[in-house]
């Protein structure tokens, strides 16, 4: 059920100011892609791209094709609703519903599409927070505030909403920036599970963390601040890690910039 | 801030590094009030914040004061009475025509208001072209700050002229239901009064629901939206949750504001001293709006009377104004941790 | 393209939502509004309020419909949610064009200078002529008086809550400051002349004044409390430190930099008493002749005229005119200062960098 995306010659724009400029890659279902580079590189830019949120923006949009099995997410006539539904996104900071208690956060976008019996919907619940290694944590008090848990907890929570709808790929912005290293260890742990069944893209800052984690690796830079971004390389990311074909990503991935 | 370590005995313009304060000084340093300019400073400020405790209490004794002046002479029951007599021997005035009037007014005003200010709140916040919601905004915010007298003017010139298509219709269809008979009077009844107060509460209210609904971080819309959640959603899931207890407080300041109003019911309001169950027909009142008609006539104890009339309003946007704290205060508990 | 063609065909898409075409809205809505014309015609109904009433039903039942059919149930509350909006937001624009059109439409016809120079001495309320020289003088006086007391009184009270409250006292004040912002201006205008009563004095311009001035107290408090929070503690203590005494620091340094926004609060708080009509009934009780003297006899007032002119000349066209040409003024006094403030809001704008 995990889909494969395809983007081509995708660049997008904030008003008249081009963010990113001329991005094409693969990326292959049930596998972990990491994007690095430097602040302002683009990559986050990109990933909104990915389930149309950067159009969310004011004065955001994009040029170029990105496919989703073969449908081109931005061909007229698609529903940009549609896409979020398919294409999930678990955001820098974690943002339950705060006036939510956790139950009704992971139901939400269950509740969004059509009516569950109750029954139905403790199942998915409990499979998704399961799923998001949760399920131990906040089973005794699924009536409560979201806002409640710890920065990690909300994190997974968050995790959980994302996936309980299903989603055929899941993006991920840099989840892990505002959590502790146990809770990072915690969040790393669950991607290597949630891989199985989605196609995961997650942006970092942490080098270690996208080796931790992915299959393949992309490089994003920008020639000067204010210039658009762009994709270096995207390899398997033993190969970027130990023998980038670029200068730059090695640079980069000793620390000498960046 | 508390803690001011600098010397207490040098005059008002110390070297840049102050000695350490002398022991026996310091603790009086520690409360910041030991040179004259400090005292006097502080006693000046303190004394305003005094002096407005001292007001709030002689507005809430002399009041209650005159209003027993009045109401111990009272022939007939204040609360009950459907009657305004002050010039008999003995007097007989009730306030229960003024209360019906006062509420029955307003909650029409909240029922219109509300709904509509906070769909313009959205409109300016969610649904708005860019380009247009600043001026509408603007526009919204200076209309807030039209005097009521003028709104008086237009609903008594303007509106009441207006009202008679309406007044047919809501009589034809709904007449039976005996709410909305209309005798074919001039329509400056309760309904027209509700419907120019909603008009003026309405940008209050949009004002402070704008502001809230702005506030709402974006996150939490983009929570939503990653969900799949369209515009509405996104509003019902994220937006109105959070700014609920802004809404709230918006509608009681709105509430606040229609039940004191006096000079746009004034005008506006063909007045008599009876409850009716038809809200087209004329007749009614509300305290404001008989306190200001018949203020001119009164005689020393009439006045005293309309105190009594005040008192009774005063103590009522109190209470409107103590609920709506409470359930501001109730809800921002369970909304715990937005950061 | 043919190949995704061939996949949309294998499993159909699950992105592509059936949607209506951009110009869909607009259609709806003028079909709405022809066939409101024409049940109006049919049913000879004959006020434009009922003709829009019914056009404005039909676009939102036409759009769930039309929507639900083709889009689905959740497109279609979208869709009906944000006809709301525009509906309620057209709505409200109605009533708010008409009022500001009217008055400054009727209001031109006798605003010339000879209007704003001159008293109703002489001018019984049915005959046209007179002015508002006298109206004007006597708000000036009115508010300019309440704002001498009310705003140093409010600007003090919120340093004390900011600067030094701390406590029960300054519980107590924020409490009954909220009280306050709650009083209806009648209720102000009733205790003053509660007063009045006891000390056996008639009407005169500074009574008014008193009224005005408890109304703009807790305004006032409110607004400075705002400004003096957005300045930064680091401003304090960095003066603090310097060895600058507490009230000094205060009047040097934390009210320079909030004097912006301080000034902004007052500006509107004046704007707001200039309007008020009803506790200058009470206690100013108005007077066709000028009197320049708030502290002794009966005085007029902007809003208190306009009041006058409508209820006491028994519908001649002579008064209205003369209430629209004061509102007129009343309103562009109370707009300009509004702009006013708001542009010293943004051009003093407290540079706190947040």
């Amino acid at each position: 059920m995990a889909k494969r995306i395809d983007v081509s010659g995708l660049t997008a724009y904030y008003g008249s100011h081009k963010a990113i400029e001329d991005i094409s890659m693969t990326v292959e279902p049930r596998s972990v892609t990491a994007f690095i580079g430097p602040s302002g590189c683009g990559k986050s830019t990109f990933l909104r791209t990915l389930n149309r949120m950067h159009e969310v923006t004011s004065g955001g949009r994009v040029e170029g094709k990105v496919l989703l099995d073969d449908e081109d997410l931005y061909a007229a006539g698609i529903d940009p609703v549609s896409v979020r539904r398919e294409v999930g996104m678990v955001f820098q900071r974690p943002n339950p519903f705060p006036t939510m208690s956790i139950f009704d956060n992971v139901a939400a976008g269950l509740r969004l599409n059509g009516s569950y019996k109750k029954s139905e919907l403790a199942d998915v619940v409990e499979k998704s927070l399961k799923g998001a290694n949760l399920w131990n944590e906040v089973k005794d008090r699924l009536n409560k505030p979201g806002s409640g848990l710890s920065g990690g907890q909300q994190q997974r929570l968050c995790i959980a909403r994302a996936i309980a709808v299903e989603p055929k790929v899941l993006l991920m912005d840099e989840p892990c920036s505002a959590l502790d290293p146990i809770s990072t260890l915690a969040i790393e742990d669950l991607i290597g599970e949630l891989k199985e069944r989605f196609t995961i893209v997650i942006v970092t800052h942490n080098m270690q963390q996208a080796a931790r984690v992915s299959d393949r690796t992309a490089f994003f830079n920008l020639s000067a601040v204010g210039q658009p971004g762009k994709l270096i390389e995207i390899d398997d990311t033993e190969r970027i890690f130990s023998n980038p074909s670029v200068q730059a990503t090695e640079d980069y991935i000793s620390g000498r910039f960046g | 801030m508390d803690i001011s370590t600098h010397n207490p005995d040098t005059d008002d313009t110390p070297p840049p590094i102050a000695p350490p304060a002398a022991d026996a000084e310091q603790k009086r340093a520690a409360r910041g009030a030991t040179r004259p300019g400090d005292r006097i400073f502080l006693a000046l400020s303190r004394g305003s914040g005094i002096f407005l405790l001292v007001i709030m209490a002689a507005i809430a004794v002399f009041l209650t004061y005159r209003a027993y002046l009045a109401i111990s002479e009272d022939d007939a029951n204040f609360l009950t009475t459907f009657e305004w007599n002050t010039s008999l021997v003995p007097p007989k005035f009730g306030i229960a025509v003024l209360a019906f009037g006062t509420v029955v007014s307003s909650i029409i005003a909240m029922v219109i208001a509300v709904p509509i200010a906070v769909a313009i709140a959205l409109f300016i916040t969610h649904y708005a072209p860019r380009r247009m919601s600043g001026p509408v905004a603007y526009v919204i915010d200076l209309l807030a700050a039209v005097p009521s007298i003028v709104y008086g003017l237009w609903g008594a010139l303007v509106l009441v002229p207006h009202m008679d298509g309406l007044f047919g219709w809501l009589n034809h269809y709904l007449g039976w239901t005996g709410v909305f008979s209309w005798d074919d009077g001039a329509p400056r009844s309760m309904l027209t009064v509700g419907i120019l107060l909603a008009v003026m509460i309405l940008p209050v209210i949009t004002n402070v629901s704008r502001e809230v609904f702005r506030q709402v971080p974006q996150m939490h819309e983009e929570a939503a939206l990653a969900l799949g959640a369209t515009r509405w959603e996104v509003i019902r899931m994220s937006v109105l949750p959070f700014g609920r207890s802004g809404v709230i407080s918006a509608s009681m300041l709105g509430l606040g504001r229609a039940l004191g109003e006096t000079m746009a019911v004034a005008t506006v309001l063909s007045p008599d001293f009876d409850i009716h169950a038809s809200l087209l027909n004329p007749g009614g009142g509300t305290f404001a709006q008989n306190i200001a008609s018949k203020f001119n006539e009164a005689t020393e104890f009439g006045r005293d009377a309309l105190i009594a009339s005040g008192l009774v309003l005063f103590v009522i946007t109190l209470l409107v104004n103590g609920a709506a704290r409470m359930i501001i205060a109730r809800r921002s508990e369970y909304s715990g941790a937005n950061a | 393209m043919s190949h995704a063609a061939a996949v949309a065909d294998k499993s159909p898409s699950t992105l592509k939502g059936a949607s209506l075409p951009r110009w869909s809205s607009w259609a709806i809505a003028a079909g709405a509004l022809v066939l409101a014309i024409a049940i109006g015609l049919a049913g000879g109904l004959d006020s434009k309020v009922q003709w829009g009433l019914i056009a404005g039903i039909l676009f939102i039942l036409a759009t769930f419909g039309i929507a639900a059919k083709v889009e689905g149930r959740r497109q279609a509350k979208d869709r009906v949610a944000t006809s709301l909006v525009w509906v309620a937001f057209l709505l409200a624009v109605v009533p708010l064009v008409s009022l500001l059109w009217t008055t400054i439409q009727r209001g031109v016809k006798v605003l010339d200078v000879y209007f704003l120079t001159h008293s109703m001495g002489v001018v019984a309320d049915s005959e046209a002529g007179g002015g508002i020289y006298h109206a004007i003088l006597g708000s000036l006086e009115q508010v300019g008086l309440a704002t001498a007391i009310g705003a140093p009184v409010g600007i003090l009270t919120a340093i004390y809550l900011v600067e030094y409250g701390r406590g029960n006292l300054a519980k107590a004040v924020t409490f009954f400051v909220d009280v306050m912002t709650g009083i209806p201006s009648i209720v102000a205008g009733l205790f003053i002349l509660s007063l009045m009563l006891m000390l056996d004095m008639q009407p005169f311009g500074f009574a008014g004044s008193l009224a005005l001035a408890i109304l703009m107290m807790p305004v006032v408090v409110r607004s400075t409390e705002e400004m003096l929070k957005l300045v930064p503690n680091e401003l304090r203590e960095a003066s603090l430190a310097l060895g600058v005494p507490k009230w000094r620091t205060i009047l040097k340094v934390v009210v320079p930099t909030s004097i912006g926004g301080i000034i902004t609060g007052v500006m509107l708080a004046i704007a707001r008493i200039a309007g008020e009509t009803a506790p200058v009934l009470l206690l100013v009780f108005g007077n066709p002749f000028i009197n320049a003297n708030p502290f002794e006899g009966a005085q007029a007032s902007l809003p208190l005229y306009i009041y006058q002119q409508y209820s006491q000349s028994a519908g001649s066209t002579a008064a209205y005119d003369r209430a629209w040409a004061a509102s007129l003024t009343l309103i562009a006094f109370v707009m300009i200062l509004n702009m006013v403030a708001r542009g010293i809001a943004r051009w003093k704008a407290p540079k706190t960098g947040r």
